[in-house]
């Protein structure tokens, strides 16, 4: 019983810890959506976010208010990205501009270390990274406090971005610019003000990301590499679906940490550094359009 | 279809070109260059990832395919030779490096399965596998350390045929016999039939199909040749320059950076891999240079290196924009633009002998 236990702690804690990477790959989801690019640079966007954040608050600005002045960042940077970097590029093949969103990525590093330094930040939340005894008490399960307000603030948005999509017109705008935007700017819809929530909400994304896992390991350069797993979740999910992006980050966060219990062990640990790319390279082999992609049909 | 070898097909030019630079490099640099520093920290470092570069570019820029994992098959090199000299020193060091580029091939093959199924971003996440697989490996099993306790290896000195080659002018003149040889090879390969299969394969692979070109040779052969060239660069990287190393030196960032020369020095160039290379070599140093110079150490120097990012980041973003094909290209229409200039010139005097 308590090896079952202990089981679906792991578990537990893979899904919650999953819900980190969902967060990253939703903000490439959203920005895939928006302009059919895949930005590289949502990794460098979540490192540049939670720095200037820490930055921000070390000035003395309360809580609340350095949170908005990063967002109004995020979507400035947005919006010089859409203007100065993804405009020139249209019509350009997808691996152009996959490589100009690298560019875009080292960039943004390069800004956040030369405005804030590179020295390892901490970040407090105010929640700690332990077990909550409520739930040691109820169930005999080790939770992290922390990852579980991660779940929770993750799933909010989750729902908060799903419910702005599907209900308002700005949402609705989104998805026509996603099917054509030149069709989609010919009836009248503002690409420029549906670029700006798009980018607005990759940066609320990206900023919440980056807080989690800043309160957990320290708000520093690492986050980055940390931010490359969110790649395999998007194979697992498709890129341009949001359910998808939660569900592929939940595979990927429980896989990773059974694996590692489980199997880790056996071949001295840390497998934690590739197995999720070889579990994307076998659900490739399987279904190379993910779980909820559409249907790639290519033609000569 | 009559085909006849590449090597008859060669321009006066192209062996005007090969021996000026065989001069240069074998002749003139060893006479003109006295210290140890312009070899060890310069010249032999950036024929090494110039070699690793061609393998990025025969991968991507020939073959179409968006590998990011170069430092992962450099790696798989460098300790296979580590292991082979360790193990078997009579094969002798030019067999074992062989060898080794052999091993990292391997690896090559089997990470370039995916790309039978995949393309673009997803197989780009699929070769990552590769570069985290290998570290991992290298840094988990001892074995291949040697049970080294400190995880740091140091390299065996490079002995061919009984002499001893540790100066930096003689470990550079090793190095610039391979790159030589396999400079070589490499442009012969892109010139015939193999090269314009990849190539086919890269501008559309459904129609290359359909014309017969096998798809899953033509890509695994391009991974394995890639994997061959990455390991016998990583191997000389981590015997000539390195010389002690840890699998952190192949890390992705060294992924990343062979990446930018590929795409800063040209796509579907071999020329573009040494311009590359060159560039992303020496820019740090000049930057460094100059921030010392203009502001005389008052500025940090992680304020530099950040800077660097951005510099770096933004060129790769303005090639992109301006000239997907890179420095190599700007060459060529610089030269196009001299000769044009030159010709008109010779057309007006021509024209003004007539009137």
């Amino acid at each position: 019983m308590t090896e079952f236990l202990f089981f679906i702690e792991v578990v537990v804690a893979g899904l919650l810890a999953g819900t980190m990477y969902s967060l990253v790959a939703l903000g490439f989801v959203l920005i895939y959506k928006a302009s059919s690019t895949f930005n590289f640079a949502q990794g460098a966007m979540v490192f540049f976010a939670v720095l200037s954040f820490v930055g921000f608050m070390e000035w003395g600005l309360p809580f609340v208010v350095a949170f908005l002045v990063t967002i109004a960042l995020m979507a400035l940077v947005g919006l010089a990205t859409e203007r100065l970097v993804l405009k020139p590029l249209r019509n350009q093949s997808e691996d152009t501009l996959l490589m100009a969103t690298i560019g875009l990525g080292f960039v943004l590093e390069g800004l956040a270390q030369a405005a804030w330094g590179v020295e390892v930040r901490r970040l407090d939340l105010g929640i700690g990274d332990f077990p909550i005894q409520w739930i040691i008490d109820s169930t005999g399960l080790f939770i992290s406090a922390l990852d579980l307000t991660a779940g929770l603030v993750a799933a909010t948005l989750i729902i908060a971005l799903a419910l702005l999509f599907k209900y308002t017109r700005m949402g609705l705008g989104l998805r026509a610019v996603a099917d054509d935007p030149g069709a989609a700017s010919s009836i009248g819809i503002p690409l420029g003000s549906i670029m700006l929530m798009v980018w607005t909400a990759a940066g609320i994304v990206a900023l919440v990301a980056g807080m989690m896992w800043g309160a957990r390991a320290g708000v520093q350069f690492a986050l980055v590499d940390l931010a490359l797993k969110a790649l395999p979740v998007l194979i697992i999910g498709g890129f341009s679906s949001i359910p998808g992006a939660i569900i592929g980050g939940l595979i990927i966060g429980a896989t990773e940490k059974v694996l590692e219990v489980y199997i880790g062990p056996f071949f001295g640990g840390a497998i934690e550094g590739w197995a999720p790319y070889v579990l994307a390279i076998f659900f490739l082999l399987w279904r190379p359009e993910g779980l909820f992609g559409e249907k790639i049909i290519r033609r000569v | 279809m009559k085909s006849t070898p590449v090597f008859m097909s060669y321009t006066r030019g192209d062996l005007l070109n090969l021996l000026v630079l065989m001069v240069l490099g074998f002749v003139l640099i060893p006479f003109v260059v006295p210290t140890d520093y312009w070899y060890s920290s310069i010249l032999i470092p950036w024929l090494c990832l110039s070699l690793a570069a061609i393998g990025q570019q025969i991968v991507m820029g020939y073959a179409g395919q968006l590998a990011l994992g170069a430092a992962g098959f450099m790696a798989a090199g460098a300790f296979a030779l580590f292991n082979l000299e360790l193990r078997l020193p009579f094969l002798g060091f030019p067999v074992n490096l062989v060898l080794s580029g052999l091993v990292a091939a391997a690896f090559g093959v089997l990470f370039g399965l995916p790309s039978l199924r995949v393309r673009g971003i997803y197989l780009m996440v699929a070769t990552l596998a590769s570069q985290f697989f290998i570290i991992w490996m290298i840094d988990k099993f001892g074995w291949f350390k040697n049970y080294d306790t400190s995880g740091i290896i140091t390299a065996q000195d490079i002995v061919i045929f009984g002499r001893e080659f540790t100066a930096p002018l003689e470990m550079y003149l090793v190095v610039l016999v391979v790159v030589t040889i396999l400079t070589i090879l490499a442009i012969n390969m892109t010139r015939g039939s193999t090269g314009r299969n990849w190539m086919a394969v890269r501008d559309m692979d459904i129609a290359a199909e359909s014309m017969g070109i096998s798809l899953l040779k033509t890509k695994l052969q391009a991974f394995a040749i890639s994997a061959f060239f990455c390991g016998v660069a990583g191997a000389l990287f981590a015997f000539t320059y390195l010389k002690s190393m840890e699998p952190v030196a192949f890390d992705i960032k060294l992924s990343f950076r062979i990446l930018f020369m590929v795409i800063l020095g040209g796509l579907g160039t071999i020329s573009g891999a040494f311009i590359g290379a060159a560039f992303i070599l020496l820019f740090p140093v000049v930057l460094n240079t100059l921030g010392n110079e203009i502001f005389h150490g008052m500025v940090d120097a992680t304020i530099i290196s950040s800077i660097e990012l951005v510099v770096f980041g933004v060129l790769i973003i303005l090639f992109m924009i301006y000239e997907p094909l890179g420095m190599a290209k700007l060459w060529e229409n610089i030269k196009a633009r001299i000769n044009s200039r030159r010709g008109a010139e010779t057309s007006m005097k021509q024209n003004r002998k007539a009137d």
